[in-house]
């Protein structure tokens, strides 16, 4: 018997944290995050979930607390957006460094100036190089499966790790949708105590934190590469074991209609939604369109990636924020280039900056990508849909 | 008296032990590390400590060397308050639901002046605003010693550093010291207490003070600083005393609200006392107007004090 | 002792760098940074421990007949001993020239 709820999106990520067992939260808040957190906090209050919600005073502290509360092997957790992630950001460095398996759900949404509570990308974009897993939600129930698989993969002993989960603010956040939950037996079936490497503990003294010279910076700096490649089987593993017990089996990229595809879409989050459904009507059309969605952005999944494209003539990538003054476009187009330069008969392709603090992206959207696309009116990139 | 009279102290009131290893690489004569040492004798072994950035954490920790017998962390500049909130949510929560076996184990932030008052002061005051039960101990050497003695919030009037120096339109540093004490009492926390390694028994007593006490505790430590002070290495526990015997650092606490005065001083020298022998004051040493005025401000502060002490 | 950290292959170092071995800065001398040592007269000594209390190196050490006595190893010859010794049975002197 399936057991769909129809509810807010945040509130089902609320209730994927409490079914983890979380032992502590520290979260400030900030739209649109703050609806996990004001239920999380009604749990705790409510003696529903056993944890200490801690209402730190800045994001900057949401994440030092959590370094702390992990350190000592508590199931840490913490969210955010946008401002906050910027403030935190030097922190967000650290966790990885540290081998803290923290997991943050990031409700997307644009940095400012101006000010803008509304869906884009740049604030993940802004931590693309910190040393985090980051897996993007394109749905409230991914949004839910994923926080149990962000700790199934973060406390891995072979993986210790801080995860990112990416759902676009307000377009999920706020969504109303039917959620499948899980039962809390299956999720602790499904993820065990943590049990940390090592502890903050007098019983066994260690310092954590030491500083390096030149001498061995660039061997820590590898350690930490090499910790985070090597994290790819074991976040095929978590999603697999996820398939077994729950159905919903996922894959670092997703694709849809990429058979025969000669032009593809590239998306990341929500928008792959409206990508699949205009993908549908193109092919409706008879036209060559299918769609490749990136689920896995760190550790990036170049040969799932190079496979599913296949042989296509083009890629349309659409990019959610812009990487001002850079050679071409959006920052997962420039990635994407950059992973196809070594390939004959790599494929053109075309980058649209689209969705810029919650601007709307429609179906007809990716339509009039694919004719600029296709008929070669689109050039290497251009902002989508700005007037003037 | 052909002897100097100098104080003997209790020597076996002091923990033997060390949980601060020796090769650290502090300078000689370091006022700050020899607190460090003296507290954690208070402290003992059932201790977790997080770092700021600063002299401390470099000169204990560089890879693969700790000097730190306990365990230990450093996460960065600003936030050590933060990151010991969240060590003492860790282990209350995780001992709540039998995760870990009940014990006591005092959770202790470090900073440096700057690390305190300066750029850690928000995570300080939202980590005491929310009583976490840890203690956060200020090591004051009343500047940014670690890059290069440049000024702090809590550097002196008058002291110059490399960003307040002494020059012919400025004498050093141009505003007073910030009261962290006074910060710390808005917060109405239950322990706070200004300690001396000079003063190593009430350093001592106060430090056990605030282990025990439940809730957040602030130690405001003076450590003198021979380099960025501009003394001899071997004066800085004379120079911690005349802090204390001037009435520019008065040993003191606010335990729940009530003010005492540890360590009293019958008649407080002048404090020309303290500032001549500091090369980082050797400017003003003319400038009879800029002593009057600290002259006056450590008067008037010392007798507050004594008044809040007897009203208690 | 740890080995020198220029002498660690990254995938010998511990999850996030954590250094497993208490103390180990033990094992580091900062003796040779020294320029005076401090000597003790035992007839002035009262072994009262004020050169132990106020050492910053951790350096003083309790023989078996009482007397605290520096570990050359770790002093770095900051003379607060000297100027501390309630009798003034320590005084400084300087290292000879190697």
């Amino acid at each position: 018997m399936r057991n769909h709820q129809g509810m807010e999106v945040s509130f089902a990520a609320a209730e994927a944290v409490r079914l983890c067992n979380v032992d502590v939260v520290a979260a400030y808040p900030i739209t649109p995050q703050t609806h996990i957190v004001e239920r999380l906090s009604k749990y705790v209050a409510d003696g529903k979930m056993d944890a200490e919600f801690v209402p730190v005073e800045s994001e900057h502290s949401a994440l030092s607390l959590c370094i702390g509360s992990s350190a000592v092997g508590a199931r840490s957790f913490t969210c955010t957006s946008s401002q906050g992630l910027a403030l935190m950001n030097e922190i967000v460095y650290l966790v990885p460094a540290l081998r803290l398996p923290i997991v943050m759900i990031l409700a997307n949404r644009s940095l400012s100036g101006p000010l803008s509570i509304w869906n884009d990308h740049s604030d993940v974009m802004s931590v693309r190089d910190t040393g985090w897993i980051q897996l993007f939600a394109e749905n409230g129930q991914e949004v839910f499966d994923h926080v149990m698989i962000a700790y199934k993969i973060a406390e891995n002993e072979n993986v210790l790790l801080p995860v990112i989960i990416n759902m676009d603010g307000f377009i999920l956040s706020h969504m109303f949708e039917p959620i499948e939950l899980t039962g809390q037996e299956a999720v602790n079936t499904y993820l065990p105590s943590y049990r940390p490497r090592f502890i903050l503990h007098p019983d066994r003294p260690v310092t954590m934190g030491a500083y390096t010279m030149p001498t061995l910076f660039t061997e820590a700096k590898k350690a930490q590469e090499e910790a985070l490649l090597a994290s790819y089987p074991y976040i095929l593993q978590a999603w697999k074991d996820w398939g077994t017990l729950c159905g919903r089996v996922y894959h670092p990229v997703e694709t849809y209609y990429t058979e025969g595809a000669e032009t593809l879409f590239v998306t990341m989050g929500s928008i792959g939604e409206t990508a699949g459904e205009a993908v549908r009507l193109l092919r409706e059309q008879g036209q060559k369109a299918g769609l490749v969605k990136l689920r896995l952005w760190r550790p990036f999944p170049l040969e799932d990636f190079l496979r599913e494209i296949g042989s296509a003539q083009r890629l349309i990538v659409i990019d959610r924020a812009l990487s001002p003054g850079g050679p071409g476009g959006g920052p997962v187009a420039g990635e994407i280039r950059a992973a196809l330069y070594n390939r004959e008969n790599r494929p053109q392709v075309f980058n649209f900056i689209a969705g810029l603090g919650g601007r709307e992206v429609t179906v007809g959207s990716f339509q009039e990508m694919f004719v600029s696309s296709v008929s070669g009116k689109a050039s290497g990139y251009q902002i989508f849909g700005v007037r003037g | 008296m052909e002897t100097k009279k100098k104080k003997v102290f209790p020597v076996r009131k002091l923990d033997a032990e060390e949980y601060f290893a020796p090769g650290h690489r502090a300078c000689e004569g370091c006022g700050e590390v020899l607190a460090l040492r003296l507290i954690h004798k208070a402290l003992g072994p059932n201790v977790i400590v997080a770092s700021a950035t600063g002299c401390m954490e470099i000169i204990s920790s560089p890879f693969p060397y700790t000097s730190w017998e306990v365990p230990w962390i450093h996460v960065a500049f600003e936030n050590t308050a933060a990151v010991a909130g969240g060590i003492e949510a860790g282990l209350k929560v995780l001992q709540r639901k039998a995760k870990r076996e009940k014990k006591k184990i005092v959770v202790v932030a470090m900073a440096g002046d700057g690390g305190t008052a300066d750029i850690g002061l928000q995570a300080l005051s939202g980590a005491m605003e929310r009583g976490h039960d840890f203690i956060f101990i200020c090591y004051d050497n009343e500047a940014y010693m670690n890059t290069g003695v440049q000024r702090s919030s809590l550097t002196p009037l008058g002291a110059s550093t490399t960003t307040s120096p002494a020059g012919a339109c400025q004498h050093g540093q141009t505003v007073w010291k910030k009261n962290m004490m006074a910060i710390a009492a808005a917060h109405y926390i239950p322990y706070i207490a200004t300690v001396s390694p000079s003063y190593p028994m009430d350093l001592v007593e106060k430090v056990t003070k605030a282990a025990n006490i439940k809730g957040p505790a602030y130690i405001h430590a003076l450590s003198v600083c021979p380099p960025g002070w501009g003394i001899s290495s071997s004066e800085t526990v004379k120079l911690g005393r005349l802090a204390v015997e001037t009435g520019v650092f008065p040993l003191y606490e606010i335990e729940k609200g009530k003010y005492r005065v540890t360590v009293n001083v019958e008649k407080l020298k002048p404090v020309e006392a303290y500032l001549q022998p500091q090369a980082r004051f050797r400017h003003i040493q003319s400038d009879l107007d800029l002593i009057a005025r600290i002259s006056y401000r450590v008067q008037t502060y010392w007798e507050r004090l004594k008044a809040k002490a007897a009203r208690a | 002792m740890p080995k020198a950290d220029f002498e660690y292959l990254w995938d010998e170092l511990e999850p996030g760098c954590v250094i497993t071995e208490p103390g180990n800065s033990r094992s580091f001398y900062t003796g040779d940074w020294r320029a005076f040592s401090p000597v003790l007269e035992k007839e002035s000594c009262i072994k009262c421990g004020t050169c132990w209390i106020f050492c910053p190196d951790m350096a003083y050490q309790k023989n078996e007949k009482g007397y605290y006595i520096a570990d050359l190893n770790y002093c770095k010859g900051c003379g607060i001993c000297a100027a501390e010794c309630p009798t003034g049975a320590i005084h400084m002197e300087k290292e000879k020239e190697i």
